[in-house]
């Protein structure tokens, strides 16, 4: 019996009157993909969010490898290994892309797992740049990062992640706004961290992608989980298909 | 026989800039020239000023002095904002090493050669531990903070009558030799100039720059920004409270007139005039502020007025300050050349 990396139980965070996350349980073994879904304003962000630490929950209680998480400061979290990308990408505007990488490249974490040792970190960061599918011959890794279009900011953040060499990578709509070519080349990659080992949590509103990917989902619904396993079981539910698809249909999105 | 096209207008730097972005290949004196002068300029006038004692007046030196300390405030000014922090209370840290140097010296007999670095270190420290709480904060609060302190603290020092009070302490022991003096200023001047510029292209500087652009990325990452933070107030506060310290022994006196608002909003303004995110900005606009400021004395508190007025004309009109206009324009000097001299760049 493998131990669960992960055990998320009972988790609970208002805003307001909102119940963002009500109640929500799930575990994760090592190298297990999950795929979060569910309509817009579902708490799935708001769910990531308190697995990172960015927000604290009012109940409930986040284990990582038998650690008690909850409550933790974000950035000592990372630290331990779970790493997160946002919905909303946001670069550090006035720093050209590759510098964009040097400070999680030199973050407390991968210094330590580097064993102290630097090497070239601007070589570092190119090379990264590379494997999320920037052209290292391309002009792109120099320019300022303000200037970047949509798809290769997503990548970046994806980029910003793995320089972590977390356990759990946890990823929020990473497909969203990249074009069908941009998907198509990370799929392979995120299939590739997987096979290293990696723990995998990815938000997403592309379906068909997700389901190359994850080994299962968890459909959310009111901040409440309203569905949980294998995506061809999951997406067969009444209560999943009135609720997700239903409105996945009407919103057209 | 010369016709008009054999004449064409050239960037003067164009030279260098084909060669290289960013590493000056020199070829001709004049390149080295273009490079050098505006820096030759500035050292020279920095060696040769504090000489000229009978040429320039025993009152320009002082004006020249205040003119440093108010650098010295911009450089420290200028750091704070590259982590984010805008300081709106520049006095602060000004006022607490004015005072520790004034306290050792007036209480406990200290040369200055013991109170300044004391009073700058400790000084230090202790503007971080003030502002420790503060920077956990986003927003305006550290801005809020700052402008708040200075005043606080002379009041609680008029009040409690504490730290010599309203009267202040006195007859501190002096720095002798105004040219003595000046170097050491100018010294600390270039010594904090050059090693803000180099800490901020670091990768350790860029930390700060990250928390200034993106700070929820930069936890993300897994830094502990509070404690970054704490790092650049430390850092930032060095100049400031050798500032105060410096001049606590320059007026041999130490009171309530260094929380002055002055010393917050000239360094603001000298960087809103030259240009922030550069160092050299504050710097270039405190030189032209300060005299400018002495020959307005006659105005008295009008000179606020002025100040404003600058404040509005160069946020608005010039908002990336002297120092980056002017370095454009010359990087522009366009001149003639014969196209004989451009066929041999
Ligand atoms: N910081 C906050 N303050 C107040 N309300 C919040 C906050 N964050 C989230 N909410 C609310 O909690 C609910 C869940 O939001 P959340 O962003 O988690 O949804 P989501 O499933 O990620 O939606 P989307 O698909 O649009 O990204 C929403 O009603 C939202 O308005
Ligand atoms: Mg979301």
């Amino acid at each position: 019996m493998i131990e669960p990396i992960i055990k998320i139980s009972n988790l609970c965070k208002s805003f307001g009157g909102t119940k963002a996350t009500n109640d929500v349980s799930f575990e994760l073994k090592p190298g297990e993909a999950l795929g979060i879904i569910g309509p817009n304003g579902s708490g799935k962000s708001t769910l990531i969010n308190l697995i990172s630490g960015f927000v604290k929950p009012d109940k409930g209680q986040i284990l990582f490898k038998g650690i008690n998480i909850t409550g933790m400061a974000p950035h000592k979290i990372v630290n331990l290994g779970i790493a997160r990308s946002f919905q909303m990408s946001r670069p550090f505007y006035n720093m050209s892309v590759f510098k964009n990488l040097i400070i999680p490249i030199s973050s407390p974490r991968a210094r330590k797992l580097r064993g102290g040792k630097y090497g070239d970190l601007d070589e570092a960061a190119i090379h990264l740049l590379e494997e999320v599918g920037f052209e290292r011959d391309s002009q792109v890794p120099y320019k300022e990062a303000g200037a970047l279009p949509h798809g290769y900011l997503k990548r970046l953040e994806l980029a910003r992640c793995l320089a972590l060499e977390p356990d759990i990578v946890i990823l929020d709509e990473l497909f969203s706004g990249m074009s069908m070519s941009e998907i198509a080349s990370v799929v392979p990659l995120l299939e590739r961290i997987k096979k290293e080992g990696k723990t995998l949590i990815m938000v997403e509103h592309r379906l068909t992608e997700l389901f190359k990917i994850i080994d299962k989902i968890i459909v959310l619904n009111f901040g409440m989980k309203i569905a949980e396993g294998l995506p061809r079981d999951v997406m067969t539910q009444d209560e999943v298909t009135s609720a997700y698809l239903g409105s996945e249909v009407k919103t057209g999105a | 026989m010369r016709t008009n096209l054999s004449h064409r207008k050239e960037r003067i730097d164009r030279g260098i800039k084909v060669r290289s972005d960013d590493i000056f290949v020199l070829a001709s004196m004049r390149d080295l020239l273009y490079v050098i002068l505006p820096k030759a300029i500035v050292i020279l006038a920095m060696l040769i000023l504090p000489l000229l004692k009978d040429v320039v007046g025993m009152y320009w030196l002082n004006v020249l002095v205040t003119t440093l300390v108010v650098i010295l405030l911009a450089l420290s000014w200028d750091l704070l904002a590259s982590a984010g922090l805008v300081s709106l209370g520049q006095a602060f840290f000004f006022g607490v090493g004015s005072y520790i140097a004034g306290y050792l010296s007036f209480k406990f007999g200290w040369s200055p050669l013991f109170t300044i670095p004391t009073a700058t270190l400790v000084g230090s420290i202790i503007c971080a531990l003030f502002l420790y709480p503060v920077l956990r904060l986003r927003g305006i609060y550290f801005g809020l903070i700052t402008f708040a302190l200075p005043l606080l603290l002379a009041r609680l020092i008029e009040a409690t009558k504490v730290l010599g009070g309203t009267e202040g302490m006195s007859a501190l022991p002096p720095i002798p030799g105004m040219t003595g003096k000046l170097y050491l200023l100018m010294f600390v001047v270039l010594l904090t100039l050059f090693g803000f510029r180099r800490l901020i292209s670091s990768n350790y500087g860029l930390v700060f720059q990250g928390i200034r652009d993106n700070d929820r990325a930069v936890i993300a990452a897994g830094y502990n920004i509070q404690w970054y933070k704490t790092q650049a107030v430390f850092i930032a506060a060095l100049p400031a409270t050798f500032a105060g310290a410096f001049v606590a022994h320059h007026f041999q006196f130490v009171g309530v007139p260094a929380f002055a608002m002055d010393y917050s909003i000239l360094p603001l303004t000298a960087v809103v005039v030259g240009g922030a995110g550069t160092f050299i900005g504050g710097a270039l606009g405190a030189v032209i502020l300060m005299p400018l400021s002495e020959i307005l004395r006659e105005f008295g508190s009008l000179r606020v007025v002025i100040y404003s007025l600058l404040l509005l004309l160069f946020s608005i009109g010039l908002p990336e300050g002297l120092f980056k206009y002017v370095k454009r324009k010359y990087s522009q000097i366009e001149r003639l050349t014969t196209m004989e001299e451009v066929k041999h760049d």
